[in-house]
């Protein structure tokens, strides 16, 4: 094999009767930071006696007391920036902004001061700070709760972005994560948090480096990340059943991108489809589309096909919201369009 | 290391506190004034704002600040980096964009840094250093540490959402803050009757439950009498306190700015108050200075400033191919595949 990317199955015969959520293994890595190192604490709205507003943080209040698992007042930018004053004196803050939407009254702190002081400064300061928040669509939450703006963060040089998408990397990105040295943004798409498999305890500390291939394919890549991925290992079966072998590459982290993967997957199956939550002008889909022209042109059997949502803010109607969010069958027929 | 501490003036006798606080004073004006000639001969560039008239402000207060505490400034920071000791060859070379300045060119006027003397700048997003500076101030609350951490900032932020934000939060986990606002009067051409409904800020600020109050800003002794008993009492524990120093800048707000809102007899009655002027001639009047030690005062700030335009202009260019370093820290294991 010629990829980089990590392989997605191993088998861990020890934790496979445990199961998990992603909630959980989310919670489990926090508290196991906050075990470890007394740095570590926790902050945003309702991450303690309301237990996160997606359940996240849900009992740590208990164990941790309030000093470190820290309610604040609906005030995104303070708190923002007051993770990045406490990083900055040797903390390691974890700020939870509630959805990706929110996090844009704290986007001066994000882009002016936390991806920036490093680089002004000199390099004297590094922010050590880790942002979660909970991005996308999918429950009826309408136009001001459902948005995924990754792409935008994925914009900023100087800070690292990360989507992950499987329980095991719920598990396991945080602690790397808190380790880097510069800001890190986790993205946690609302639909996954009810996902349920094998505990990934024993897994250890997941790289952050690079994509993963979920599932190997001969005739064509979709490459995606975050809410998307059971999407799209849902087309690669219903295609498999057609015939057509396609690989799944889960980009994992966003920025930097894993440009090898993203290449290597191309070269072995010589078309592509990318599949994005977000709208499609501008997007992180158009990014990874033109790196494949730029890195791959001649691998290509096929022009790269884009699955992203309808540009539209997204609405509350359930099937006004299905039609414009990525669905299994625009996969499917995008897949049929490059490989036909 | 700066000249002033190398350079025996003959005769300069060790000058007391009262002294000391007259040349930090005027060594920060002497700066300045010499930054506008740089500037009009095009060496130095981009936005330039100048402090000149509210010295007292920055020198007044750090007499209230030990090395262990932060400071949090703005873009018209200069006066706050050289009171907090960042050597004026260091600031000097910034504006000059050299790889000795004390962000290595990255930052220019606007964006002074210096991690050992924890100065955590130099922001230029109105308001935007208040949040972080409440951060700062959250890690000493968390660790029990009896530091505090001074933000600066105008009456223009005092509009900001991230003041309202920040003020609130700090008052809420007490904090130890301590948040100067430098009231000038103007926003840019924007005076503070026009952009405030209630132009009393130390009232509003105490409204968040913090003990708060109106400082003479043109008087060094009443802002360093005022910031000693605000840091006194944040140390002992009682959380964000708010000054809010009355003073002025003589300059416009910066070098493009034609200044037509306010009338030249508002600048020359403010003029009149100078805190350099008026700290002198108390001095004077009380007999610790005469011509001849004024003129060493001079003469030491005209030193100082030289030799930071000296050191500046011999200093090396940061390397262009160094454009790309410090975006990111240095590689780690989880970014070995950049
Ligand atoms: C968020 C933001 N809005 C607008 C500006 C443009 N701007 C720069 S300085 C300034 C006035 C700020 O006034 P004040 O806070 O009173 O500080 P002063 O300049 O008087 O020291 C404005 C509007 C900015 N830099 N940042
Ligand atoms: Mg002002």
């Amino acid at each position: 094999m010629t990829t980089t990317a990590t392989t997605a199955k191993k088998p861990r015969a020890s934790s496979a009767t445990a199961t998990t959520t992603y909630r959980e293994a989310m919670r489990q890595a926090m508290s196991e930071a906050m075990r470890a190192d007394e740095r570590v604490f926790l902050m945003g709205e309702d991450v303690g006696r309301y237990g996160g507003a997606f359940g996240v943080s849900l009992g740590m209040l208990e164990e941790f007391g309030p000093e470190r698992i820290r309610d604040t007042p609906l005030s995104e930018s303070a708190f923002t920036g007051a993770g990045i004053g406490a990083a900055l004196a040797g903390m390691r803050p974890i700020v939870e902004i509630m959805t990706v939407n929110f996090s844009l009254l704290a986007l001066d702190q994000i882009l002016n001061n936390a991806a920036t002081l490093l680089h002004m400064s000199g390099g004297q300061l590094p922010v050590p700070l880790v942002i979660r928040m909970t991005t996308g669509a999918g429950r009826q939450l309408a136009a001001q709760h459902s948005h995924s703006l990754e792409g935008w963060y994925a914009h900023i040089p100087g800070i690292r972005v990360l989507a992950p998408a499987t329980i095991e990397d719920a598990r396991h990105m945080l602690a790397p994560a808190l380790a880097d040295p510069d800001p890190v943004i986790i993205f946690e798409h609302g639909s996954l948090y009810n996902l349920s498999g094998p505990s990934a305890e024993d897994a250890g500390p997941a790289d952050l480096t690079s994509a993963a291939v979920r599932r190997e394919g001969r005739d064509i890549s979709l490459i995606t990340y975050g809410g998307c991925l059971p999407k799209a290992l849902d087309a690669a079966e219903q295609l498999a059943e057609a015939g057509i072998s396609a690989e799944v590459l889960d980009l994992r982290t966003l920025r930097p991108l894993h440009q090898d993967a993203i290449t290597a997957t191309v070269a072995r199956t010589h078309r592509a489809v990318v599949v994005d939550e977000a709208w499609r002008t501008g997007s992180l889909a158009a990014e990874i589309s033109a790196r494949i022209m730029e890195n791959a042109f001649y691998e290509l059997d096929a022009p790269v096909e884009r699955v992203c949502s309808a540009e539209v803010p997204i609405p509350y109607a359930h099937h006004m919201e299905q039609a414009a969010l990525p669905q299994v069958e625009d996969i499917v027929a995008a897949v049929h369009r490059a490989v036909d | 290391m700066s000249p002033h501490r190398t350079r025996t003036d003959g005769h300069a006798p060790a000058l007391r506190h009262r002294g000391e606080l007259l040349y930090g004073m005027l060594r920060i004006r002497r700066f300045e004034e010499r930054c506008v000639e740089l500037y009009s001969a095009s060496v130095i560039r981009g936005f330039v704002h100048l402090y000149i008239g509210e010295e007292a402000v920055a020198v007044g207060v750090n007499q209230a600040l030990t090395e262990d505490d932060a400071v949090v400034a703005t873009y018209r920071e200069h006066g706050h980096a050289l009171a907090r000791g960042i050597p004026a060859e260091a600031v000097m070379a910034e504006m000059y964009g050299k790889a000795s300045g004390c962000s290595r060119g990255r930052g220019g006027s606007m964006h002074m840094f210096d991690a050992s003397r924890r100065f955590y700048g130099g922001s230029a997003i109105v308001g935007g250093g208040l949040p972080l500076a409440a951060g700062l101030a959250l890690a000493d609350r968390m660790r029990g540490q009896p530091r505090v951490t001074c933000c600066f900032f105008g009456d223009g932020a005092f509009a900001e959402g991230e003041f309202h934000e920040t003020a609130n939060l700090a008052a809420l986990w007490r904090l130890p803050l301590l948040l100067v606002c430098e009231n000038n009067l103007y926003a840019m051409g924007t005076a503070l009757k026009r952009e405030h409904a209630q132009t009393d800020l130390a009232l509003r600020a105490a409204s968040y439950g913090m003990a708060s109050w109106p400082v003479d800003g043109m008087d060094v002794l009443a802002v360093e009498h005022a910031a000693r008993q605000a840091a006194e009492s944040i140390r002992a524990g009682a959380g964000p306190h708010f000054l809010e120093l009355r003073t002025y800048r003589y300059r416009a707000h910066s070098m493009y700015d034609p200044d037509r809102y306010r009338t030249k007899e508002e600048i020359a009655e403010w003029k009149a108050r100078d805190p350099i002027d008026a700290l002198a001639r108390q001095l004077r009047d009380d007999g610790e200075v005469d011509d001849e030690a004024l003129a060493a005062l001079e003469r030491r700030a005209a030193n100082e400033v030289a030799g930071a335009v000296r050191a500046a202009e011999r200093a090396p260019e940061e390397p262009a191919d160094e454009l790309l370093r410090f975006v990111t820290s240095p590689v780690t294991p989880t970014r070995a595949a950049r």
